[in-house]
């Protein structure tokens, strides 16, 4: 099964990259942009159960994929 | 004092400590691969600068999981120095031996000048110098902004394990000397036994005048005669 996985800054943390895109977009004339916030996305390719899935996932974003001083993430599994 | 250089894909920073650690305390480090699993003895372990496994991921993150590391963290246990420069500090902050993350310059650029630095902690790493002194050492990062929650900072300073700060040349904490949006301008950090610390200005750049400035001599020096 595929998983996607999306990894972003906390809320409270400045993400100066999405600021810069922000900025960058409303120089572009799309005034109406009020915030950008950048983050990582991941399609994770494995084997098991959706539930197993669900649980090693987690233990993935936990251990590697995000830093939770500092970053959230959500995990989805979309139906094949 | 017998110091262990751990070296990673894409460290770059790991001859330029070798040398200063053999200038400053006379005996050359060993010089550890990242795939090691045994650290061999010693009183201080230094994880480089650099871009180790080309800053994938986050800056130290893939490093912090090295084989290497499981060794690392049980030298630390055992009380064994561990110094951690620039990447070297990432890397402390990911693999969970100091506290917070160090994230994107708020600049948003690469930062690579001389910065002035106050001395505030307490540590053996800051044997050379007297709480409040200024010293000087270069900083070279892109992720070099330290955060962490609020509770975390609040630890931090009330516990004087904020070793070193960015500062303008009249000793204040101001926006303007701070070159990448650290909260309270924290350059260097302590664990709770000052034993493990992390710092991304780069002491081992100025170790004497022809490369600009010594405070890097005094900092190795004294912290040989401190561990010895």
């Amino acid at each position: 099964m595929k998983a996607i996985v999306h990894v972003v800054l906390k809320k409270d943390v400045l993400d100066p990259q999405g600021k810069a895109v922000e900025s960058a977009l409303r120089t572009l004339g799309f005034g109406e942009v009020s915030e950008v916030r950048q983050g990582k996305f991941f399609e994770i390719t494995l084997d098991g159960s959706r539930d197993d899935a669900r649980a090693r996932l987690a233990s993935m974003c936990e251990e590697l994929l995000a830093n939770p001083v500092i970053e959230d993430y959500r995990v989805s599994i979309p139906d094949a | 004092m017998r110091t262990v250089v751990v070296v990673f894909p894409g460290s770059n920073c790991d001859r330029d400590v070798a040398v200063a650690l053999a200038r400053c305390t006379g005996r050359a480090p060993g010089l550890v691969w990242h795939g090691a699993t045994n650290l061999p003895a010693c009183d201080l372990v230094v994880l480089p600068g650099g871009f180790s496994y080309g800053d994938y991921l986050r800056a130290g993150a893939i490093a912090a999981h090295s084989p290497i590391m499981r060794s690392v963290h049980e030298a630390a246990e055992r009380g064994t120095a561990v110094l951690g420069i620039c990447n070297g500090f990432q890397i402390l902050t990911e693999t969970g031996l100091l506290p917070g993350a160090l994230v994107r310059n708020a600049g948003l650029r690469f930062v690579c000048r001389p910065v002035d630095l106050r001395v505030d902690g307490h540590t053996p790493f800051l044997a050379a110098f007297t709480p409040g002194e200024r010293v000087r050492f270069p900083v070279a990062h892109m992720e070099g902004n330290y955060q962490a929650d609020r509770e975390t900072v609040a630890r931090l300073e009330g516990d004087g394990r904020v070793a070193l700060r960015y500062v303008d040349e009249a000793g204040r904490a101001t926006e303007a000397a701070n070159p990448n949006g650290s909260a309270a301008g924290i350059a260097a950090i302590t664990n709770t036994s000052r034993r493990i610390f992390g710092l991304m200005p780069h002491p081992e750049r100025v170790i004497g005048a022809e490369l600009g400035g010594s405070d890097g001599y005094r900092f190795f020096t004294a912290l040989a005669d401190a561990l010895a």
